[in-house]
């Protein structure tokens, strides 16, 4: 049987999301423990995602 | 017990937006609902991909005649000879231009060459043209964006050096306007992520790119229908500067830790070297796709949901389309800077790893 690209690509979506979301949460967490250091925070967040989100769109365009 | 309350409405209203547009369905009289999806979906293509004219709006008069208001740009075409005519001459892609004795149509919106005025465009088994193409010059819809954001920037950033010169120093107008940017961008992006020693020579690459995406993504958002970030090839060409940059500006020990990394065993060092050098490569590879598919997934998200308007005709389902809509708007002019900020960042850090001087050189 043959599992269509689309299923695989949903997969790759899911995966990035969950990532994203534990990046989001983490960095939730590190400043409420630190508000202090928000900024620092979120910027190192915002790259993080912003790598996860590569792969989720190159798996989106491989379809 | 409050979720469970405001989950019911919400199911209600979902529910009688089914139960409308399908009583909906049937009045409307002569057009099929499948016509309007479908055309829909050709406008959201033909919105994606670039244009020899700039046009700002068509519409179909009530003689059925298709208006198109706009005006043409310059075609440049190298074909045996240069060839400048006015894209005009294609009206739109309907008809076949001549100029020269040679003969030229538009075919999803490439230029191919023909055999005569009648001429067709030969396709092979997989839809692909097999019509020869002369080498394309032309100042498409997108190059003259490039053209009016490159004038914008240009006014906007000598009249903010100008309001420093005639104040003694003190931004006024533009300047003031501009300069927490700028400063934000120096202190924020380049002195972190590059280190102090060597920041100043990669501010003028690093605002010129987080200025120009940002302004060439804000324009998507108007009306006119402008997608320069659409377009690969250019997310490409800045993906490009930016690998340049990094690669011409590494030093020894950048250098050191993609061939040899220090501090792992010999085995792994072999291991390590080829997957290091692929790096050097996806890093702009993924700049280019992350902007690129950003900015296009929201065009595309943005159109459909403008199009569900038309699609539904009734109060209730084009009201909440037009909700969606407006608050997806809103996101959109945070994507737009966000895109901008992290396209800067990446080229940032990449700059940075490769001037980054190791005084432990065991260290890793």
């Amino acid at each position: 049987m043959e599992i269509p690209a689309i299923v695989g690509a949903g997969l790759v979506v899911i995966g990035a999301g969950i990532g994203i979301g534990r990046i989001g949460g983490s960095a939730m967490d590190a400043i409420a423990g630190q508000p202090e250091a928000t900024g620092k925070i979120q910027t190192a967040m915002l790259i993080a995602a912003a790598l996860i989100e590569g792969i989720g769109f190159a798996a989106l365009f491989a379809v | 017990m409050r979720r469970k309350i405001s989950l019911k409405p919400i199911t209600l209203l979902l529910l009688l937006i089914t139960f409308i547009s399908y009583g909906k369905e049937q009045e409307v009289h002569g057009e099929p609902k499948t016509d309007r999806k479908t055309e829909i979906k050709e406008y959201i293509q033909h919105h994606l991909k670039d244009s020899y004219d700039f046009g700002l709006y068509s519409y179909t008069s009530d003689e059925g005649e298709d208006k198109h208001v706009g005006f043409p740009l310059p075609v440049i075409l190298w074909d045996n000879g240069l060839k400048v005519f006015s894209s005009s001459k294609f009206h739109h892609g309907e008809s076949v231009a001549e100029v020269g004795g040679d003969f030229y149509k538009v075919h999803h919106s490439k230029i191919y060459k023909v055999d005569g005025a009648d001429g067709k465009i030969l396709e092979d088994d997989h839809h692909h043209a097999t019509n020869e193409r002369p080498l394309d010059f032309s100042i498409t819809k997108n190059v003259s964006l490039i053209f009016l954001v490159f004038g914008i920037m240009f006014f906007m950033f000598s009249r903010m050096a100008k309001s420093y010169k005639t104040n003694n120093g003190m931004p006024k107008g533009t300047g003031r306007l501009l300069e927490p940017i700028v400063l934000y961008v120096r202190d924020d992006i380049a002195r972190p992520n590059i280190g102090e020693k060597h920041y100043k020579k990669y501010m003028s690459y690093l605002l010129t790119v987080f200025f120009f995406v940002w302004i060439v993504n804000l324009f998507g958002l108007t009306p006119i229908g402008m997608n320069v970030t659409n377009n690969i090839a250019i997310t490409l060409c800045l993906a490009l500067m930016t690998y340049l940059i990094t690669t011409f500006s590494g030093n020894k020990n950048y250098w050191k830790h993609i061939f040899w990394m220090p501090g792992v065993p010999w085995p792994m060092k072999i291991i390590l070297a080829p997957i290091e050098l692929l790096g050097t490569i996806i890093k702009p590879f993924a700049l280019m796709i992350r902007l690129y598919a950003n900015i296009t997934a929201g065009h595309v998200v943005l159109m459909s949901i403008v199009g569900m308007i038309f699609l539904f005709q009734n109060w209730l389902g084009s009201g909440l389309s037009f909700l969606l809509a407006f608050v997806l708007a809103i996101l959109e002019l945070l994507v737009a800077a966000l895109q901008a900020y992290i396209f800067t960042v990446l080229s940032a850090l990449y700059f940075g790893m490769a001037v980054e001087e190791h005084d432990h050189e065991e260290g890793h």
